[in-house]
C-alpha cells in the first residue's frame, strides 16, 4: 500500500462525489433534448442539493431513530461503494475490503434502510413505495450477482480490481458471454435506479412511483443526502457497467501517476456516451406496468445466466 | 480462452447471438417483432456461415451462406411481412404457458442441449465444434416456441427458426451439406412457407380465426 495508492483512492472517491449530480444532470439533459423539451441545467441537481442543505428540517412526531438515521447510511454506503468500484484506478486500498458479492450486499443494506424508513411513519405511500422496491429489488440481485459470477468465471476473481485487470489487460479477445452480461447489466441497472421502463425518476403521481414515494415523508438535509446518494448509485452502476465491460482506460496496479492522470478524462468521456445512451434507452421505451417487471428482470436474471452457460461451454 | 483464432472467437461470438435471438423470440408477443427478430437471427446464421467458409476455405459455403441471407433475411421475412397484411394479423397473441416460465424451461432445455454435446464436441475436429450446443439448444428453443404459441403465425416462425438452428448444427459439425442438399432445403423451405400461407387463408375462411385450437376437433361441432 504506497501513497500513489492512498492518493488515487481519494481523488476516485472525490471525483465520485463531486461528478456523480453532474451525471444524473447530463442524463436529465439528453433526455429532455431527445424529447424536444428545453432542457434544464446541467448543474440543476447541484443547485437542488444545495438549495435542500439551507433549509431546515422537518420531521414527524412518531418518526423513530431507524428514520432519522437512514439518509446517513444509504449515503455513506453509496460512498463507500464508490470507494470500492474501480473507475480510475485498480489499485485501491479500500477495494480489497470487499469484493464483488459485498458490493451487492452495500447495495442491498441501503435498499433495506430506506424501505425500513419509508414504513416508518405508517404512510399509506410509503409503505406502498417500499413494497415495490423490495418487490423490484429481489429480483434485480439475483440477475447482478449473475453478471457478476459471468465476470468473476472469466478472471477466477470475485474481487472487482482483479476483474478490470484481468478483461483490460488480455490479449484482445471476443467473449460472447459477456454480451449477454452486459444485456443483463443493463436490464438490472434500469431496475436498481428507478429508470424507465420499470420506474419513472421526474413522475409526481403517486399511483406509479416506486421510489419517489419512499422519499416523500423527508425533508431539507435528509433529503439532499439521499437524492444525492441516488445519484450516486447511478454512478455507481455505470462505473461497474464500464468497467466490467469496457475496462479500457482504467490505471493498472503498475502504473504511474500519468496514468491515473488520463484515466480521468477517459472515464468522463465514457460516462458522457454512457449517460447519452440512458437517456436514449429511457425516450425510445414506455413505462412496463409494475406486474411486467418480474417479466423483465426474469429474462435479465435468465439472460446472465445464459451467458455462465455460454463461458461454460465455448471457454471464452 | 483467447488463444483461439478470431475467426473462431467471431463464430462463437454469432453463435451465442443466434442463441440471444432464439430467447428473444420465445420471449416476444407481437408478431411484427418476431418477424424482425426472426430476419436478425437470419443475418446471424449468414454471417457464421460466411466466417466459416473464410476460416476453413471451403468455397460451396460462401454460396450457402448468400443463399441463407437472401431467403431468411429478405424473401422470407417479405412474405411474412405480406402475409399478416393481408391476413390483418398484428395482434399481440397469448402463449399456452406464460412467459417467465416458457424461459425457465427455455433455461433447462440449453442445459440439456449443452450437456448433450459436449461429449459429442470433443470427438469432433472442425473449428466450429464447440457451437454445437448452441446449435441443438436453438433447435430445442424454436421447438419450444412451437409447442406454446397458439397461433398459426407464430408456429411458422417457430418452425422456420427450427430450420435456422437445423442449418446452423449442420455448418458446425460437418462445415455444411453439399450444396444440392442445401439448394434443395432452401426450396423446400420457400415452398412450404408458400403452402403454409395458402394453409392460412384457408384456415380462416374455415373457422373466422388462425387460432389452431380448432384444429383439434374432428368433426364440426354442431
Amino acid at each position: 500500500m504506497t501513497a500513489a495508492s492512498f492518493v488515487s483512492q481519494l481523488l476516485q472517491l472525490a471525483i465520485a462525489l463531486l461528478l456523480a449530480p453532474l451525471l444524473l444532470g447530463w442524463v436529465n439533459q439528453c433526455r429532455a433534448w431527445l424529447q424536444n423539451k428545453s432542457a434544464p441545467s446541467l448543474l440543476l441537481p447541484y443547485r437542488t442539493i444545495r438549495k435542500l442543505f439551507h433549509k431546515d428540517a422537518v420531521v414527524a412526531e412518531n418518526a423513530s431513530p431507524i428514520f432519522r438515521i437512514t439518509p446517513y447510511i444509504v449515503f455513506s454506503a453509496m460512498a463507500l461503494a464508490a470507494a470500492i468500484v474501480p473507475s480510475l484506478a485498480t489499485d485501491l486500498p479500500f477495494a480489497v475490503a470487499a469484493d464483488a458479492i459485498a458490493l451487492v450486499g452495500l447495495f442491498a443494506l441501503a435498499r433495506v434502510f430506506i424501505a425500513l424508513a419509508a414504513m416508518d411513519l405508517g404512510t399509506a405511500f410509503g409503505s406502498m413505495g417500499a413494497r415495490r422496491e423490495m418487490f423490484v429489488g429481489f429480483l434485480a440481485e439475483p440477475a447482478l450477482l449473475m453478471v457478476l459470477f459471468t465476470a468473476s468465471l472469466i478472471s477466477g476473481s470475485t474481487l472487482l480490481p482483479t476483474i478490470v485487470e484481468t478483461l483490460a489487460h488480455r490479449e484482445i479477445a471476443i467473449y460472447p458471454s459477456l454480451a449477454f452480461a452486459g444485456v443483463a447489466f443493463t436490464m438490472v441497472s434500469l431496475a436498481e435506479n428507478a429508470r424507465i421502463p420499470v420506474d419513472n425518476p421526474a413522475t409526481h403521481l403517486e399511483l406509479t412511483m416506486i421510489h419517489e414515494a419512499m422519499l416523500l415523508e423527508y425533508s431539507a438535509r435528509h433529503l439532499a443526502l439521499i437524492e444525492w446518494a441516488s445519484a450516486l448509485k447511478l454512478f455507481n452502476y455505470s462505473c461497474i457497467g464500464l468497467a466490467l465491460f469496457f475496462p479500457y482506460g482504467i490505471a493498472g496496479a503498475s502504473e504511474d501517476w500519468l496514468a491515473i492522470l488520463v484515466a480521468t478524462p477517459v472515464l468522463i468521456g465514457k460516462l458522457v456516451i454512457g449517460g447519452f445512451s440512458l437517456a436514449l434507452i429511457e425516450t425510445l421505451s414506455a413505462k412496463m406496468r409494475i406486474f411486467r417487471a418480474p417479466e423483465f428482470l426474469g429474462t435479465a436474471f435468465l439472460l446472465a445466466v445464459l451467458g455462465m452457460l455460454v463461458n461454460l461451454l465455448l471457454g471464452s | 480462452m483467447s488463444n483461439l483464432p478470431l475467426s473462431a472467437q467471431l463464430i462463437n461470438l454469432f453463435a451465442a447471438v443466434l442463441l440471444l435471438l432464439a430467447f428473444a423470440m420465445l420471449a416476444q408477443r407481437r408478431v411484427l417483432t418476431l418477424i424482425n427478430l426472426f430476419a436478425a437471427q437470419g443475418f446471424a446464421l449468414a454471417c457464421s456461415t460466411a466466417i466459416v467458409a473464410y476460416a476453413t476455405h471451403q468455397p460451396h459455403l460462401y454460396g450457402s451462406s448468400v443463399l441463407t441471407l437472401l431467403l431468411k433475411v429478405f424473401v422470407l421475412p417479405w412474405l411474412l411481412h405480406r402475409l399478416i397484411n393481408q391476413l390483418d394479423v398484428r395482434w399481440e397473441f397469448e402463449t399456452l404457458i406464460n412467459v417467465p416460465t416458457t424461459m425457465i424451461i427455455g433455461i433447462v432445455l440449453v442445459v440439456f442441449a449443452f450437456n448433450l454435446a459436449v461429449p459429442i464436441s470433443q470427438l469432433a475436429s472442425t473449428v466450429t465444434r464447440s457451437t454445437l450446443g448452441i446449435a441443438m439448444a436453438s433447435v430445442l428453443l424454436a421447438f419450444l416456441m412451437m409447442i406454446t404459441r397458439r397461433k398459426a403465425i407464430p408456429q411458422v416462425i417457430g418452425f422456420l427458426a427450427m430450420e435456422n438452428g437445423l442449418f446452423f448444427a449442420a455448418t458446425s459439425a460437418t462445415y455444411g451439406m453439399p450444396m444440392v442438399v442445401e439448394l434443395g432445403i432452401a426450396l423446400d423451405v420457400l415452398v412450404g412457407m408458400l403452402i403454409l400461407g395458402v394453409f392460412f387463408f384457408q384456415i380462416r375462411e374455415q373457422f373466422d380465426s388462425l387460432d389452431l385450437k380448432h384444429l383439434e376437433k374432428l368433426k364440426e361441432g354442431e
